[in-house]
């Protein structure tokens, strides 16, 4: 029986859907059974990301209206047999499914897979709620901004008062560069503001777009710096031990010469 | 160019944005928390009113709490008439 994880933000565009790109196919790269669910629908976005945009016949609505069987709208991923996607619908918007449709979903998905990750759309209304609603533990992505770390103290308060329990954090974006002149929040006044435990941390990095761009997770490319990241959280996940990394020697000149020299850094 | 020559020397001269915006999420924060729900409220003035009436008597109809608030800080104000002072044992 697995565990349902919600990757949920508040605000929009910080990386919630990389976030369960990377971390899911992290996971199913370990060997587990990994269920990823678009929930923002009307939005669908973890598809293309994940490249299995073309292999869509059925999608979440589809299934929770009983117009086909789970298994039909499941799309296994191409390089892992145990990764799957259950895409968002895109012509409806989020009131064509309900909390309680979603509860259902997930008791079924987590049957037979080890991880069942939500991807939520923006937002407190009833995307949020959906998405949560079947959720038995909650990642909560921010940036090192006012905006976004604002929005993800209003998302903390909110699992909170459901029935969530200690969310963990995800910083992603971090610009070492910025925060050493002083010109960017610091992991440790972003988890001193939000009073919650960090999961991990992730580097803006441009072969997160590289990534993208081709509908390769960036975990699946070993010279990544983010992509080290998401590996490092997901093994965490896994209940491993993993210290954080160092962001410091990131795409500087010397990795470039160590990388050259085909020494590993990271 | 100016900002160039504050970032070289002494840096505090110039608050570095990351400062600004420490204290801009400290407040929003507050802030953005202190939207007690009614229910909040009647809870901390009952807890409070236990405490006081161990110290004084008080008219509980007149007792006021409130938040209140400016740009730089957030107070608890507490108006609590006081009817009689019990009396203590003294130590
Ligand atoms: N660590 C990162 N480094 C660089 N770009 C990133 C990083 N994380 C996310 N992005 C980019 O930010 C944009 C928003 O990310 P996305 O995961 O879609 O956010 P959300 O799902 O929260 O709206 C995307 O273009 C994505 O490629
Ligand atoms: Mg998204």
């Amino acid at each position: 029986m697995g565990e349902v994880y919600v990757i949920t933000s508040g605000k929009g565009g910080v990386g919630k859907t990389t976030t369960t790109a990377n971390i899911g196919t992290s996971l199913a790269m370990q060997g587990y059974r990994v269920v990823l669910v678009d929930a923002d629908i009307g939005l669908r976005n973890l598809d293309v990301v994940l490249g299995l945009e073309n292999r869509i016949v059925y999608d979440l609505v589809d299934v929770a209206h009983g117009r086909c069987r789970l298994r039909q709208a499941l799309i296994r991923d191409r390089r892992f047999e145990n990764l799957y996607l259950l895409p968002a619908a895109q012509t409806k918007d989020k009131t064509a499914v309900n909390p309680e449709q979603m509860k259902e979903l997930c008791a079924e998905l987590k049957k037979e897979s080890d991880y069942v990750i939500m991807d939520c759309p923006a937002g407190i209304e009833q995307g949020f709620r959906n998405a949560t609603a079947g959720a038995e533990k909650a990642i909560v992505v921010t940036t090192p901004e006012v905006a976004a770390v604002r929005d993800a103290d209003r998302i903390i308060g909110l699992l909170e008062a459901s029935e969530i329990r200690d969310p963990v954090l995800v910083l992603n974006r971090i610009r070492t560069k910025m925060v050493k002149t002083g010109d960017m929040l610091d992991v440790e006044d972003v988890i001193e503001h939000l009073a919650i435990d960090l999961l991990g941390i992730v580097p803006d990095d441009e072969s997160i777009i590289i990534s993208t761009n081709r509908g390769e997770p960036a975990v699946l490319n070993s010279d990544s710096k983010a992509g080290q990241a998401y590996r490092n959280i997901s093994r965490r996940i896994a209940g491993e031990e993993v210290p954080l990394m160092n962001l410091e020697d990131g795409g500087g000149f010397m990795n470039r010469v160590r990388r050259l020299l085909g020494l590993r850094t990271g | 160019m100016l900002e160039l020559l504050q970032r070289i020397f002494g840096r505090d001269s110039l608050k570095s944005s990351k400062n600004v915006a420490q204290e801009r999420l400290r407040l929003v924060l507050m802030h953005d928390r202190l939207d007690l729900s009614p229910q909040v409220l009647e809870e901390l003035r009952a807890d409070l009113m236990n405490v006081i009436k161990d110290y004084m008597v008080i008219d509980e109809k007149m007792m006021e709490i409130n938040l209140e608030q400016d740009k730089k800080c957030v107070a608890l104000v507490a108006n609590i008439p006081v009817v009689r002072m019990k009396r203590l044992p003294s130590h």
